[in-house]
């Protein structure tokens, strides 16, 4: 059995599709001839262009939501959809959290499984293997669906490059939004978005992240400091943004961000499995912890085994001597 | 109001963990406890219920095992139900919210709450399945909840900050680390805690069908296990006052300065 088509679930963000979504079409586009993408929230018709650059023949459409959570609704749309004889051969989910929703309620609707935390991705006779890390990245662990069609994969950011196959813009369907009744009763009142400056925590060729290492909040100065000199972004482990020193929107690893930058320095962080698989991508790793059995160790290219309250401040000091 | 909370019971996770040779699933023998990601879930749950209300547990695990458990009544859960089932080795996550759903359903709980992942499989799509199965709304990645005239409002993570969202009861909720700071249970709870009623249930009380769970329910494998590439460890530096050369150095190699 080939794999003909693939949909590829092209959340937005800020008007545009997520990077994660056009890392998922160009992956798609390698295994199947057929790629179509399903966006909500309003505002298609300006995704499709670069939906159909990066590999989307068709965009499906639900518009917008009505500030309902899109779980219940995407996956009732699609369902309804893969019931009436429009069956891909796997659906691709970036992991987000509306994403993580979607693929849950899908695979609950449909009654099949989902594969999830998916890293990587084969085809072996006509079928797709995923691959995921497991054991903090030690091990992969190849899987595969066994049952019928489609298969629901929810693939983690950054396991697959974006490269646009310079197409022309995707043409637009509209999917109606069945009726679903209660299960989306569930809507957004108001958004809070965090203030931030300089890249993003994703996108920055040098991510500068701080751990419970640095003692208390006000240290978190020193990492934002080193960040900035370094026209990077700052991270942080989960240790410190669950203790409130910084907001969630920084937090590295299994359940924040995957980062895969030039460089990562890592203060005062122990390295711990959910946090390494957040960042074991970066081309180069630096840390600096004061124990020299820190795991953080075994994946860095540079390790100083010091105090960060001494390091930091005179590495500070040199850059903006320099500059 | 009465709640229920999922509480999953795993391998300590400071032990090394280990996959079963022949299908690769999680290995699960020795003693299990309640998984912290749900220690959250517990504490969330006995501050909402409040003094009128009282909360469930409901856990699936293998061997009758009720140590994880014993920590959640003795925090102060008033009872449980446990699914125990040989039948359920190897069960998937889909798999897992068909039992958690038939087991829930026999408490008829305003609110079930449960972790965003979970520590040992995260698979971190189980919750929503179950809401689907259970014909609930869900909210899911809370920092913040609260109850107030029959809705929850919760304080959802999003990639940029947080949503404020409402959701009428019944509904499903996840909950991340931090919502909220698990107590320890008190000597007095955990002597409370030893005769406080655990439920266990077969597939069969259930009402499902053994096909439905286990490997063969699972509809997915494991194909393989492999070491990934390992990424070699590098220059070691113990700082003598000096080190932040050494890095600004190699800042200059990579040409970043
Ligand atoms: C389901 C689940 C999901 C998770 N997801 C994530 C995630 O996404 N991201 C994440 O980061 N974690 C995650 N975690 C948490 C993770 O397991 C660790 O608890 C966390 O990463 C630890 O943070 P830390 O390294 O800052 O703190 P610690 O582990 O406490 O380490 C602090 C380190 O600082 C060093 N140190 C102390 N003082 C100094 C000093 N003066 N100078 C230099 N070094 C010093 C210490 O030697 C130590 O190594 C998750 C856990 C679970 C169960
Ligand atoms: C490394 C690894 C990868 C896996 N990948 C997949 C996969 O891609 N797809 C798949 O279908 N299965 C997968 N599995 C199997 C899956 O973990 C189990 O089938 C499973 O029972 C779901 O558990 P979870 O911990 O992953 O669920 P999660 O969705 O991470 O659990 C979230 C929350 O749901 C509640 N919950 C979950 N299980 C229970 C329980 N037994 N009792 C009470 N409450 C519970 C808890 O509150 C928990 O914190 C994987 C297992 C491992 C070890």
């Amino acid at each position: 059995m080939a794999i003909d088509t693939i949909w590829v679930l092209a959340e937005q963000q800020d008007g545009a599709p997520v990077p994660t979504a056009l890392e998922l079409l160009t992956q798609a586009r390698a295994m199947a001839g057929t790629v179509k993408a399903v966006t909500w929230g309003g505002g298609a018709e300006g995704l499709a262009g670069t939906l159909g650059e990066y590999g989307a023949q068709v965009v499906y459409d639900l518009g917008d939501l009505g500030g309902k959570l899109p779980g219940p609704l995407v996956a009732a749309a699609l369902a309804e959809r893969v019931r009436s004889g429009d069956q891909p051969d796997a659906i691709f989910v970036p992991t987000t959290y509306d994403g993580r929703d979607i693929a849950g309620r899908l695979s609950a609707r449909l009654d099949v499984p989902v594969l999830t935390n998916v890293v990587g991705l084969v085809e072996e006779n006509g079928e797709l293997h995923s691959e995921h890390a497991v054991f903090g990245g030690t091990q992969i662990v190849t899987a595969r669906f066994t049952g019928a069609r489609p298969g629901i994969f929810v693939i983690r950011a950054k396991s697959f490059p974006a490269e646009s196959a310079g197409g022309g813009p995707a043409s637009v369907e509209t999917l109606t939004v069945p009726e679903v009744g209660a299960v989306s009763a569930a809507s957004v009142q108001q958004r809070h978005v965090e203030e931030r400056s300089g890249p993003k925590l994703d996108e920055a060729d040098v991510v500068v992240s701080g751990g419970r290492g640095l003692g208390a909040a006000e240290h978190y100065a020193l990492v934002e400091e080193l960040a900035r000199l370094l026209h990077g972004a700052a991270g942080a482990s989960r240790a410190i943004v669950d203790a409130g020193w910084v907001p969630y929107s920084h937090q590295v690893g299994q359940t924040g961000k995957t980062v895969k930058p030039t460089l990562y320095i890592a203060c005062g962080i122990s390295g711990a499995t959910q946090h390494l698989v957040g960042m074991k991508g970066a081309k180069h790793i630096i840390a600096i912890n004061k124990d020299p059995e820190a795991p953080i160790f075994s994946v860095a290219d540079l390790g100083i085994v010091g105090d960060v309250h001494k390091v930091l401040p005179k590495l500070i000091e040199a850059l903006k001597a320099r500059s | 109001m009465n709640v229920v909370v999922c509480a999953k019971q795993i391998p300590d996770p400071a032990a090394p963990p280990a996959l079963d040779p022949e299908r690769h699933t999680l290995v699960r023998d020795g003693k299990l406890i309640l998984d912290d990601s749900d220690a959250y879930g517990v504490e969330m749950g006995l501050q909402l219920a409040g003094d009128d209300g009282e909360v469930t547990l409901v856990s699936m695990a293998p061997n009758g095992e009720v140590s994880g458990l014993r920590t959640a009544l003795a925090m102060g859960a008033a009872k449980a139900i446990l699914v125990s089932d040989e039948a359920l080795r190897g069960t998937d996550a889909l798999g897992t919210a068909k039992v958690l759903a038939k087991a829930i359903e026999r408490v008829n709980p305003d609110l079930v709450i449960a972790a965003t992942e979970s520590t040992d499989g995260y698979t971190g799509t189980t919750p929503v399945q179950l809401a689907e199965l259970l014909g609930l709304p869900s909210v899911t990645f809370a920092k913040k909840v609260t109850v107030e005239g029959g809705k929850v409002r919760v304080e959802r993570q999003t990639e940029a900050g947080y949503d404020e969202v409402e959701c009428p009861l019944p509904c499903v909720v996840t909950v991340t680390a931090g919502v909220v700071e698990p107590r320890y249970p008190s000597f007095k709870g955990i002597m409370a805690a030893k005769s406080k009623p655990v439920e266990q249930l077969s597939v069969a009380d259930l009402g499902l069908s053994p096909d439905e769970v286990g490997f063969g329910g699972a509809r997915q494998e494991i194909v393989s296990v492999a070491p990934a590439e390992e990424r070699g460890a590098g220059e070691i530096v113990t700082d003598e006052g000096d080190a932040h050369e050494r890095i600004i150095q190699f800042l200059e190699q990579l040409k970043l300065i």
